[in-house]
């Protein structure tokens, strides 16, 4: 049996568990015994156990599937090859499926005692896989629904299951994220064995072609990522210097200033920019204003390149102001009214009362707020790619072509690479000092707005 | 929509000596209309208090005189209030000196998130009040004494004001009223948010500053307003029911509604 009819198949007998074990505690109810819980509690725990078990074997079974299998099948390979290296041995061994599934290309006939046995194989696991899980849902189903009874404990039972699938959930999630930084750190490691951690983070070049071959020459590639490094700050840079500003006025216009009318549509509309995916922005960067400020500069005698940073920067700012003036806002209207009436009260006009109490009081939360939009710039990719190039220029002017850490990610892992060469592991030392700054930021970002928090809850 | 129509105030609204009037004043939210038809002199150098059931507009009322109201978009006030004789719905009133001679005192403390001294020199910074570093440290000290917590934060004055306790916040924020040199003081149920002590020492300094401030207060507490005030202005939903001499209101109440009021019989 497929896996798509197998899991209908357990969606039937999971909802034949639930309405089975409600059934019976009604039926135990109408007899006149007062039940500990509702009677849906009592489906609902003949359902997970009618569920959860073969589940929980489908998952564990499709982990561990292709190794066993492998293991098995070495022993038919011929005696040469399972001589010789693991990676002889892997090549054969996926040869052997692809023969057995029909879409192998060469006859191979020293392999076919193996592919007989696997195709043998695959056949006999397929209905112990389909028997396993049947059988499992059913006997969890008929165990629970003979123990429902007027003092079985249904609803805290049910309760505990359901925390611990939560648990499970959240477990995976967070398993997930450390698995990734130790995939990444890993393979940093890796390419901190090749190219020195002190050239990496010092050093000024960054051109990271490698030799295709051994023999070619003058490409042993340079891994100082300072120009990226400059080249991160400078754009971020100018993003911050335009959504900043912008962003932080708007905030203030909109939750001290507007009527509810003129709020009530440019909130959204603040809004929607936050919405436009970051490519369309990418090419409006390239297409349009690259050419102008190119045009501008030109018309004062200067010497603009075509993809410049103030162009990325410049956009990028554009998409970054709904993300600080939606966080502001928010903050801003949390200082509380009364911190406004005490300031009016005392003559303040509406400015002095925005200058020196609403935005003293909302300070920690607008620089938590501005910190969290820093990180969003610095992870920026698409509109950097497009708009400022990819040239790792070290400069600071704003009118030259400059590449970030992100785009650089992406153009190294960009093609057919080869997994050891120093310059894919390079992305993923890139993406280590990405991860950590962005770490960084957050967390304090975050640790700002805590204490902001508990000042006024 | 009054509940009793054609009302006329009973008792004395009226004063020889006037600081503020008000006549015929109406109030409404939008449509629905707080304050009807209200006139009341409050005279200078008195306290009176305001009393009523929750709702009657006593907050509503207080805040027409120094024009906070403005500050809600929906609320729009009709009929006359003088200060001095002067109009303060002129439109060529300015708000900005009037709240400086008409502070205000709210009923939670509500300290900025400054200094103690920030606090107290917020005011005068932004009216101009002082010269020179001096004067300003001058104002301070002298407006922290008259609120009576000069002896408790004189070796704290650069620690955060909400850091005090809420009695001393509250004569925080009425030392920060003081300080830019009011002639009248308006207080909304100051000490509602306060324990029986702090609310002594309120009481007390109200009675002193009545020697220098008009002061009018909003209480829920009969005692209170029998304990500071001299006079005392009944308001039932949205009318001005009775103002008479405060001992008088609260032995020999003219109006059935105030002797329903303040024999507990509602509110
Ligand atoms: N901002 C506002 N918008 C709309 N209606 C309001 C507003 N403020 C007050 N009101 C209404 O005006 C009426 C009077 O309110 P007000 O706050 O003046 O009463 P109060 O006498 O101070 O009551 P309390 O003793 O509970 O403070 C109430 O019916 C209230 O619902
Ligand atoms: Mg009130």
């Amino acid at each position: 049996m497929n896996y798509s009819s197998l899991i209908i198949v357990l969606l039937i007998l999971l909802g034949g568990g639930y309405l089975l074990g409600r059934n019976k505690a009604r039926a135990i109810a109408n007899q006149g015994m007062t039940l500990h819980s509702l009677p849906t509690h009592y489906g609902a725990l003949v359902a997970l156990w009618t569920g959860l078990p073969p589940l929980l074997l489908l998952i564990i079974w499709s982990l561990f599937e292709q190794q066993v299998v492998d293991h098995l099948l070495v022993a038919q390979l011929p005696q040469q090859i399972q001589a010789g290296s693991s990676a002889d041995i892997q090549l054969a061994i996926s040869k052997v499926h692809n023969l057995a599934s029909g879409t192998g290309l060469s006859a191979s006939p020293e392999l076919q005692p193996a592919v007989k046995h696997l195709q043998a194989l695959e056949s006999r696991t397929s209905m112990l896989h389909t028997g396993l899980i049947l059988a499992l849902a059913l006997l969890g189903l008929a165990v629970t629904w003979r123990r429902v009874q007027n003092t079985l404990r249904a609803r805290s039972e049910v309760e505990r299951m359901v925390r611990y699938m939560l648990f499970a959930s959240s477990g995976i999630a967070v398993l997930t994220t450390l698995g990734i930084l130790a995939s990444v750190l890993y393979e940093a490691w890796m390419f901190f064995g090749k190219v020195s951690i002190i050239e990496f983070l010092f050093g000024t070049s960054w051109s990271p072609q490698i030799a295709l071959r051994a023999d070619q020459s003058g490409s042993s590639g340079s891994f100082g990522a300072v120009p990226l490094f400059v080249g991160t700050l400078l754009i971020s840079m100018i993003a911050m210097f335009i959504a900043v500003p912008v962003g932080l006025m708007s905030a203030i216009y909109l939750s001290e200033y507007a009527t509810s009318r003129i709020r009530s549509f440019a909130k959204p509309a603040l809004e929607i920019l936050a919405g436009i995916p970051t490519v369309v922005y990418g090419f409006f960067a390239a297409l349009t204003v690259a050419p102008v400020i190119r045009g501008i500069g030109e018309s004062w005698g200067l010497d603009v390149s075509s993809e410049s940073a103030l162009a990325a920067g410049l956009v990028m700012g554009i998409m970054i102001i709904p993300f600080v003036s939606s966080l502001s806002d928010d903050v801003i209207n949390a200082v509380p009214q009364s911190l406004r009436d005490g300031s009016y009260g005392l003559g303040a006009t509406r400015s002095e009362t925005v200058r020196q109490v609403v935005i003293p009081a909302a300070l920690p939360g607008i620089v938590g707020a501005v910190m969290l939009a820093v990180s969003r710039a610095i992870g920026e990719t698409m509109i950097v790619a497009m708009a400022a190039g990819l040239a790792a220029n070290l400069t600071f002017n704003p009118l030259d072509s400059v590449t970030t850490v992100t785009v650089q990610i992406v153009t190294l892992l960009v093609g057919d690479q080869e997994f050891d060469s120093p310059k894919t592991l390079a992305a993923f030392a890139l993406g280590l000092v990405l991860f950590l700054v962005t770490l960084v930021l957050n967390f304090v970002a975050l640790k700002i707005v805590q204490k902001y928090r508990e000042q006024y809850d | 929509m009054s509940i009793i129509e054609n009302h006329q105030t009973h008792g004395a609204p009226f004063s020889d000596s006037p600081k503020l009037t008000a006549r015929n004043v109406g109030v409404y939210y939008g449509d629905k209309q707080a304050i009807f038809d209200v006139s009341l002199d409050i005279g200078a150098n008195e306290v009176i208090a305001l009393i009523g059931p929750s709702g009657c507009g006593k907050s509503t009322f207080l805040r027409c005189l120094n024009r906070m109201n403005d500050t809600i978009d929906i609320c729009r006030v009709t009929g006359d209030i003088e200060l001095d004789k002067e109009n303060i719905y002129d439109p060529k009133m300015d708000v900005v000196p009037l709240r400086a001679r008409v502070g205000m005192v709210f009923q939670k403390p509500n300290p900025f998130p400054k200094s103690i001294y920030d606090n107290i020199a917020y005011g005068p910074r932004i009216h101009g009040l002082a010269h020179s570093r001096v004067e300003l440290d001058e104002i301070v000290e002298k407006s922290l004494q008259r609120a009576g917590l000069w002896s408790e934060v004189k070796d704290r004055l650069h620690a955060p004001g909400t850091g005090l306790s809420g009695g001393q916040q509250q004569r925080l924020c009425i030392a920060r009223t003081i300080a830019v040199d009011p002639e009248v003081i308006l207080m909304d149920e100051p000490c509602s948010a306060l324990d029986p002590i702090a609310t002594a020492k309120i009481e007390e300094l109200i009675d002193e500053l009545r020697e220098n401030y008009t002061i009018a207060i909003v209480t829920h507490s009969m005692q209170q307003a029998a304990r500071v005030s001299q006079r005392t202005a009944y308001f039932h939903l949205g009318q001005l029911i009775e103002v008479n001499p405060t001992d008088q209101v609260f032995t020999t109440p003219e109006h059935a509604l105030t002797e329903a009021y303040i024999t507990g019989r509602f509110g």
